[in-house]
């Protein structure tokens, strides 16, 4: 975070002064603010500078030359903080050194402040290029005005605007003043960088927050101080769904440092105010010790009847049926299957698995003067203020909400659940209150990316051509009463489309669904629904390549075909580039050298590619599996297509290596129990993540620039993870994984 | 409550609390210092790694009342203005994404490399193994050692 307040001099010196003392591969601001949130508590007088120029709501420049670039979506890691704003700063002409940023909160003005989707990028590509363009033009203006010059002739670059033809230059400081004057320029008169021309965009640029980050300054929703501060915990129902009885919040109230402790009736919403107790102390140690004293009686309801071992009874049962919906139904694939040369069968299954992000859930929140102030480590700020206001019935116009950043985000963050928690809780206490859960809250009350069972059926001809894709899906829903009747409706990242690889590329195509209902919370996971059907489907397709004796990366290519472009069916399809698929797969094909090498028994390659989030990704990976079974990620190649233009080089691989590294912990440890209506994990203990020595010992990002429009990268590289290492896995082993997570299957040859 | 003299960043600070406060909730609620992470609380994710007396210490299950004498280092005493090797390299490197557990990793890494000056991976892989990263930055945080390991090297010929 860097300071908003307006920087002397010596400061800017010192900006300089570092950054070239660093001699790094990357440009980094460096921040002398100690207290991040102090312009939270009490904003400057922006009124009181009446030289500040500010052609819009993103972007300040003062007297002194600071650049104050506003980053309007939330910071959770994806980079996005320091990403968008070199866009503005790249077609600005600003020296990035020059440049602070500080992260906005809520406010209507910014438009759309939600990071979901991987759609941060591509939603404000265009928008933030113009943005600063317009404060370009209007600087070069000024000067024209005071130099008394055609501003055809002049010059923006490095933080000033100069005359060629006379060597004189004014600087964006020194322009201010005469810019705020000025009016803004008709749309069509703001002309953006030729690409070619680009001097930031594409470089490598460490993060905004790098240097508070390792020096360990409050920077996160967790580290939020107040005057007064109160802390809270607060305990819902093991068993989802479950309401309190009684408790004996007498025996707690009497404990040391505790102020106050209730329960709280809440809603039936899953992703809301769920029912519970609150305790708020004086400190966040107070409040988890007089938890561990805590008695509470619940009425657990039906949920609590709920298994996973139940729900794959039935899920088996099912598969013998058909599908309680048709998908897609191309041909007809059991008479295809019928007289197919070769058919294979297989049925797939994952678990439940949790966001976990590293900084569990938290909210502050204060209520004062008649209104609410909200400080969270939020994915989606507008679903924080709504659900406000629909649960409390607090109008909009009375909550501020402050936007901080988040330790790790992965789809959790989208869901408000934990901000009206602390809202419902401090609405009770007249000071300001912190919730922090624990990680065995977050654990336990996520909103889970949800299991799902496939069952596989896939046929060839002669020549091995894959003629025939049955799969009927077994999904998870929630029983809901809408329109006067009951339903179920899937889960949140739970369904599938009809468009879904191989959908659409297969003669004949039968794909159904069916849901079995359950109480248990889902939401999006990075990369929803993906993170899951990349891994079931390019399994599959890899048994089919072997069972016919093809090579996987030749049978995939004859999937895709000569199909060009794909438009999806109907208004959720998918549209598909399919040349822009065999681009990247050619590509990594070549980058990894597929096929090229002879691997002993025990080490093998793996591919397969993946189509999400406007992003097209093919990844291989080379394993070492030892004889007893233990596996080593060699080396992963990964090829992109999203668009024609790279915006942060170093964020961009950090993303991409990430997801890989995500992508891999998923696929070898995480798994969730369900009994009893209730997650029988609670802690990294028993749900174990990825660690350093797992991780791949290399990665390589290739980025294919292409002439499509500019994405995002959140999420799209990691679906191939998993089934290009189980791939690799069957080339080294022969072992064919069907079930995640990786630790379920036996690896061990010899 | 009880009264504890602590040595905190080569400052003596005195509180008033429950023995069995885990130093991390000392260090985050009271003394203001939230370099410190809240991860798991049970040791396992390595956020709220300090120093006793120069040794990696998950301070989430460290009793207020087991320090006694030891002089305990966060990251926001590491270096005075930010200049350890290893700053400067998770910088330079760009390692953090969402930075939550960057500090447990740093702090972690620079009682390494006072044992090991120049470690290998698996030295590396072997220490950091109770630092948990979420986003997956594990290629660069054993890059950013190794860049940290050079600047170091290259100080002391300086």
């Amino acid at each position: 975070m860097n300071n908003p307040a307006p920087q002397n001099p010596s400061r800017r010196a010192f900006i300089r002064n570092s950054a070239l003392l660093g001699g790094g591969l990357v440009l980094g601001v460096y921040v002398t603010q100690t207290d991040t949130f102090k312009h939270w508590i009490a904003k400057p007088d922006e009124a009181a500078d009446s030289v500040e120029f500010k052609p819009n709501a993103f972007i300040r420049i003062a007297p002194d030359g600071t650049v104050t670039l506003i980053s309007k979506q939330p910071e959770i890691g994806q980079g996005i903080k320091t990403s968008l704003p070199m866009v503005i700063a790249e077609e600005l002409e600003v020296d990035w050194r020059d440049v602070v940023i500080v992260q906005g909160d809520l406010d209507p003005v910014y438009g759309s402040q939600s990071a979901g989707g991987s759609r941060s990028t591509p939603t404000n590509y265009e928008e933030f290029h113009r943005l600063g363009a317009t404060a370009r033009n209007l600087l070069i203006q000024a000067a024209a005005q005071i130099w008394q010059v055609p501003a055809d002739n002049l010059q923006a670059r490095d933080s000033a605007v100069h005359d060629p033809a006379s060597g004189r230059k004014l600087s964006f400081g020194e322009l201010t003043t005469t810019a705020a004057g000025l009016p803004l320029p008709p749309p069509g008169e703001v002309k953006l960088k030729d690409p070619k021309d680009f001097k930031l965009l594409g470089t490598r640029i460490g993060g905004v927050d790098n240097p508070a980050i390792v020096t360990g300054k409050p920077l996160f929703g967790i580290d939020v101080q107040l005057p007064g501060l109160r802390y809270a915990t607060y305990v819902k129902s093991p068993a989802f769904g479950g309401k309190v009885v009684s408790a004996n919040l007498d025996e707690i109230k009497a404990l040391p440092g505790i102020v106050d402790a209730f329960s709280i009736d809440g809603t039936e919403n899953l992703k809301g105010l769920l029912p519970g107790v609150a305790i708020v102390a004086d400190s966040s140690w107070a409040a988890f010790r007089a938890r561990q004293q805590l008695r509470i009686v619940w009425d657990e309801g039906k949920v609590a009847e709920q298994s996973w071992a139940d729900f794959s009874r039935q899920a088996q049962a099912l598969s013998k049926q058909v599908g309680a919906e048709v998908l897609r139904k191309d041909g007809d694939t059991d008479a295809a299957l019928k007289t197919a040369a070769k058919a294979v069968e297989a049925a797939y299954q994952y678990p439940f698995i949790s966001h976990a992000s590293i900084e569990p859930q938290n909210a502050t929140v204060w209520f004062k003067d008649g209104g609410v102030e909200i400080w969270a480590p939020t994915q989606n700020p507008e679903a924080g203020q709504k659900i406000v206001t629909e649960t409390l019935g607090i109008p909009k116009e009375k909550i501020t909400l402050h936007i901080t950043r988040s330790g790790g985000g992965f789809g959790r963050r989208l869901i408000p659940d934990y901000l009206i928690e602390a809202v419902a809780i401090a609405q009770r206490i007249d000071a300001p209150v912190k919730l922090t859960w624990t990680r065995e809250d977050d654990l336990q009350h996520d909103q889970y990316r949800a299991g799902g069972f496939h069952f596989l059926r896939g046929g060839l001809n002669e020549q091995g051509k894959l003629i025939a894709w049955h799969n009927h899906f077994i999904t998870f829903s929630h029983p809901v009463f809408k329109d006067g009747k009951n339903s179920l409706e899937l889960g949140s990242g739970a369904n599938l489309s009809g468009d879904e690889f191989p959908g659409r590329w297969v003669e004949n195509c039968l794909l159904e669904q069916t849901p079995l209902a359950c109480g248990i919370p889902m939401g999006p996971w990075r990369a929803p629904r993906s993170n899951v059907l990349a891994w079931v489907f390019h399994s599959f397709i890899d048994e089919l390549a072997h069972a016919g004796g093809r090579d996987p990366l030749e049978f995939r290519m004859e999937i895709l075909g000569d199909q060009g472009f794909l438009p999806g069916s109907g208004e959720q399809g998918i549209p598909y580039d399919v040349n822009r698929m065999k681009h990247v797969l050619q590509h990594v094909a070549e980058k990894a050298e597929w096929g090229k090498k002879t691997y002993p028994r025990g080490q093998g390659q793996g591919i397969a590619f993946h189509f999400s989030h406007r992003g097209y990704i093919a990844q291989v990976a080379e394993v070492t599996v030892s004889p007893d079974g233990k596996l080593k990620v060699d080396r992963v190649v990964v090829s992109t297509d999203i668009g024609a233009q790279i915006v942060n080089l170093s964020g961009a691989e950090n993303q991409v290596q990430g997801s890989v590294i995500d992508g891999l912990g998923a696929l070898m440890f995480q798994e969730l129990d369900i009994d009893k209506g209730r997650i029988v994990q609670s802690n990294f203990g028993d749900y174990p993540m990825i660690r350093i020595a797992d991780a791949p010992t290399r990665i390589d990002v290739h980025f294919l620039k292409t002439d499509f429009p500019v994405t995002g990268l959140g999420e799209p590289a990691l679906p191939p993870l998993a089934p290009a290492v189980c791939n690799a896995i069957y080339a080294a082993t022969g072992i064919r994984v069907r079930q995640l997570p990786l630790s379920r299957t036996d690896l061990s040859w010899s | 409550m009880s009264q504890f003299t602590l040595s905190v960043n080569g400052e003596t600070r005195s509180i008033d609390i429950a023995g069995d406060t885990p130093l991390l909730w000392v260090l985050r609620d009271h003394l203001q210092l939230v370099g410190s992470k809240f991860g798991c609380g049970i040791g396992q994710c390595g956020a709220c790694t300090v120093h006793l007396d120069g040794e990696p210490t998950r301070a989430c299950i460290t009793p207020v009342s087991d320090i006694g004498q030891r002089k305990i280092t966060t990251i926001e005493g590491l270096s005075a203005n930010g200049e350890h090797p290893l700053q400067i390299a998770w910088r330079e490197l760009d390692v953090p994404q969402c930075g939550y557990c960057q500090a447990g990793q740093i702090m972690t890494a620079a009682a390494l490399l006072k044992k090991s000056p120049r470690p290998s991976d698996q030295e590396i892989d072997a220490e950091l193994e109770g630092n948990l990263c979420r986003c997956g930055t594990y290629l660069r945080i054993r890059a950013g050692i190794h860049r940290a390991a050079e600047i170091a090297a290259a100080r002391e010929t300086a």
